[in-house]
């Protein structure tokens, strides 16, 4: 019976995936995945693409806020500036989709940089009031630069296509956002095996013990708000791309709060918690509509009230997340885990 | 002369509106280091209580206001005990996330009482007009700069002579201390939520009888940010100063550069003061040497 994980070499000790549970876990995951879109319908489709551009979303908010403890609000003013650039370079200058996308990432990340200029000098909750006041101006400069985004107007975008094969159709779009949503997942958890990586953390825990040991401060919080908004970009872009058009609507502080949000239930720093929030505060909205229509029968004026049950829920089960169970689903998934791998003999 | 003075007086009722919200926003703040996402939303079901008490169940004003000023309280009390104090102690994140949960669970609340429908709110101070000089302003407007004014002024007494505003006062100085010297600070801390949300309330009833009841009254609730930033984050005059300029400022630019600007001009100066002065114009300056 095992009773505990010792490994003899550092390379053992130092990957990813440690126990052959945890490598035949993911292989089933994996496969699952493979699998999952020749048995799924339309529906699941559509929600297995938001999900997988809402984790990528995530892991990017993660980079900043669980790892390197930035907290930021303005996660949808990010989106919102790789959206409109990948879908303007596709739309005005015709640039294929595989060329915007990272175009659009390098501008997210520049501007992120731009943004973080200020956590120079502020912290904690100063510069979650920043970000705040950068998603009001963002948000603004859209909506009244007309010439470039089209305002309140949508942004069409054209279907990204390659061979002749479009792209944007739900089961073709999942190889493309769930295969990068995989990639990123994978860079992040590698990135904090790395220096870089465990300076980020280091800021996080104790900026002053950082910067004694070594670390350059400030220069740590610029890549690391860079990153950020470059995976945040990435996501907005999937977003403009995947749907065909882009408004301003998506990207308002309610999106900030959503992204905030599912890292937190979620749970800071990790990798998987940024999968479980997504998905989770993916699923919840579509699983209250479900049930309101089905109540509707029984009582008609529900769908009046449904957007209000869905914000009343949303606020209920963050507040109950932070007074119950602050470090989110992971540790919960962990506890699982933790459960069964010596079961039954726990003790 | 006559737009400027009109601009004037709007800009001030805004302002003493924000004033109130920022002085809740700032007690919450300094005894208990919470920035408090809900206080728009605090304001808005001020206001569609008081719209309650008075345009549904017809009571008489003075009776509606005191009603709505002992739920707010309530609210504020319930709030405080339910919820932030398991989270004393957590990080700050956790605490602006609490409050944004909060904030989406009251505006789910009003909203599922009393519908999205924005509604007229009964009017209760004079709606005559005034004329000062040449120029022609709402009693309304007046009155609710004359009242709030009056209640920041109270307030203002409360933090000096009574016992709960001194002790309030010990606690923002030196938390350890207060609690050595016998101040029972969870009673404390009971106290800023309560009055925080009682005045939010009076707040979004003066708000709601120049513009109505409806859900973007909870707007105020971001106008605060840059309000109390530029006033200081722990500095009750700083909020009362910092609501007028900003609410100043807004009605200036709308009024004579236009575009929207007004929108997008107290997060602007936001920015600039968090930039060059980040305690603000009366906030306590924070040094902290490496």
């Amino acid at each position: 019976m095992r009773s505990g994980v010792f490994f003899s070499d550092y390379q053992g000790d130092m990957q990813l995936r440690r126990l052959p549970l945890e490598k035949l876990r993911l292989g089933l995951f994996l496969a699952a995945l493979c699998v999952f879109p020749f048995f799924a319908d339309t529906y699941w489709l559509t929600l297995a693409n938001q999900i997988a551009i809402a984790t990528i979303g995530a892991l990017g908010l993660n980079v900043l806020v669980g790892y390197t403890g930035q907290i930021s609000l303005g996660q949808g003013a990010f989106m919102a500036i790789g959206a409109y650039s990948s879908g303007i370079f596709a739309a005005r200058f015709d640039i294929p989709f595989f060329l915007s996308i990272p175009i659009a990432c390098l501008i997210t990340a520049a501007i992120g940089v731009f943004f973080g200029l200020p956590s120079l000098r502020l912290k904690g909750l100063y510069l979650a009031i920043a970000t705040l006041a950068a998603q009001q101006i963002v948000e603004w400069v859209i909506t009244h630069w007309t010439g470039l985004t089209g305002g309140t107007e949508a942004l069409v975008v054209p279907s990204p296509r390659l061979f002749g094969v479009r792209l944007n159709r739900d089961f073709n779009f999942y190889w493309i956002s769930v295969g990068l949503a995989l990639l990123v997942a994978l860079f992040v958890a590698n990135l904090f095996r790395s220096r870089v990586g465990r300076a980020m953390v280091a800021v996080r825990d104790q900026d002053i013990a950082a910067s004694a040991l070594g670390v350059d401060v400030f220069r740590t919080k610029l890549v690391a708000f860079a990153t950020s908004s470059f995976l945040v970009g990435l996501s907005g872009a999937l977003i403009a791309h995947y749907r065909g058009i882009v408004t301003w609507e998506r990207f308002t502080l309610e999106t900030s709060i959503t992204y905030l949000a599912m890292i937190i239930i979620g749970g800071l720093g990790t990798v998987s918690g940024s999968f479980f929030g997504a998905a989770f505060l993916t699923l919840l909205p579509a699983l209250i509509t479900t049930v309101g229509r089905d109540l509707q029968t029984s009582a008609p004026g529900i769908a009046a009230v449904l957007p209000f049950v869905q914000q009343g829920v949303f606020g209920l089960v963050v507040i109950l997340f932070l007074v119950l169970e602050p470090e989110g689903l992971a540790k919960l998934w962990r506890n699982v885990k933790d459960y069964f791998r010596t079961w039954p003999f726990s003790y | 002369m006559d737009t400027f003075l009109q601009l004037t007086l709007s800009g001030l009722t805004n302002g003493m509106v924000y004033a109130l919200v920022a002085v809740g926003f700032v007690v919450i703040y300094k005894a208990s280091d919470v920035i408090n996402f809900a206080q728009g939303e605090l304001l808005l079901f001020g206001a569609y209580l008081c719209f309650a008490f008075v345009g549904q169940f017809g009571l008489p004003w003075s009776l509606g206001v005191l009603l709505t000023m002992l739920s707010a309280a309530a609210v504020g009390l319930v709030i405080e005990r339910t919820v932030l104090r398991p989270l004393i102690g957590e990080p700050v994140i956790s605490m602006i996330m609490v409050t944004i949960g909060l904030s989406s669970v009251l505006k789910a609340l009003v909203n599922g009482i009393w519908g999205p429908r924005p509604r007229a709110f009964p009017a209760f101070l004079p709606s005559g007009e005034v004329q000062i000089g040449s120029a022609i302003v709402g009693a309304d407007r007046l009155l609710t700069i004359v009242v709030a004014a009056v209640l920041l002024g109270l307030l203002s007494l409360f933090f000096k002579t009574t016992r709960e505003g001194i002790a309030m006062r010990a606690i923002a100085d030196d938390q350890q201390a207060a609690l050595s010297m016998g101040i029972r600070i969870p009673r404390v801390l009971a106290i800023a939520w309560a009055l925080a949300a009682v005045s939010a309330s009076i707040g979004g009833i003066l708000l709601a009888n120049i513009v109505g009841v409806g859900g973007e009254i909870s707007i105020v609730g971001l106008k605060v940010f840059p309000v109390v930033i530029l006033g200081g984050l722990d500095s009750i005059p700083g909020a009362v100063v910092g609501g007028a300029i900003i609410g100043l400022l807004e009605v200036y630019t709308g009024g004579y550069i236009g575009h929207g600007l007004n929108l997008i001009v107290p997060y602007i100066v936001l920015i600039l003061v968090l930039m060059v002065r980040p305690y603000g114009l009366f906030g306590k300056e924070i040094i902290e040497r490496v």
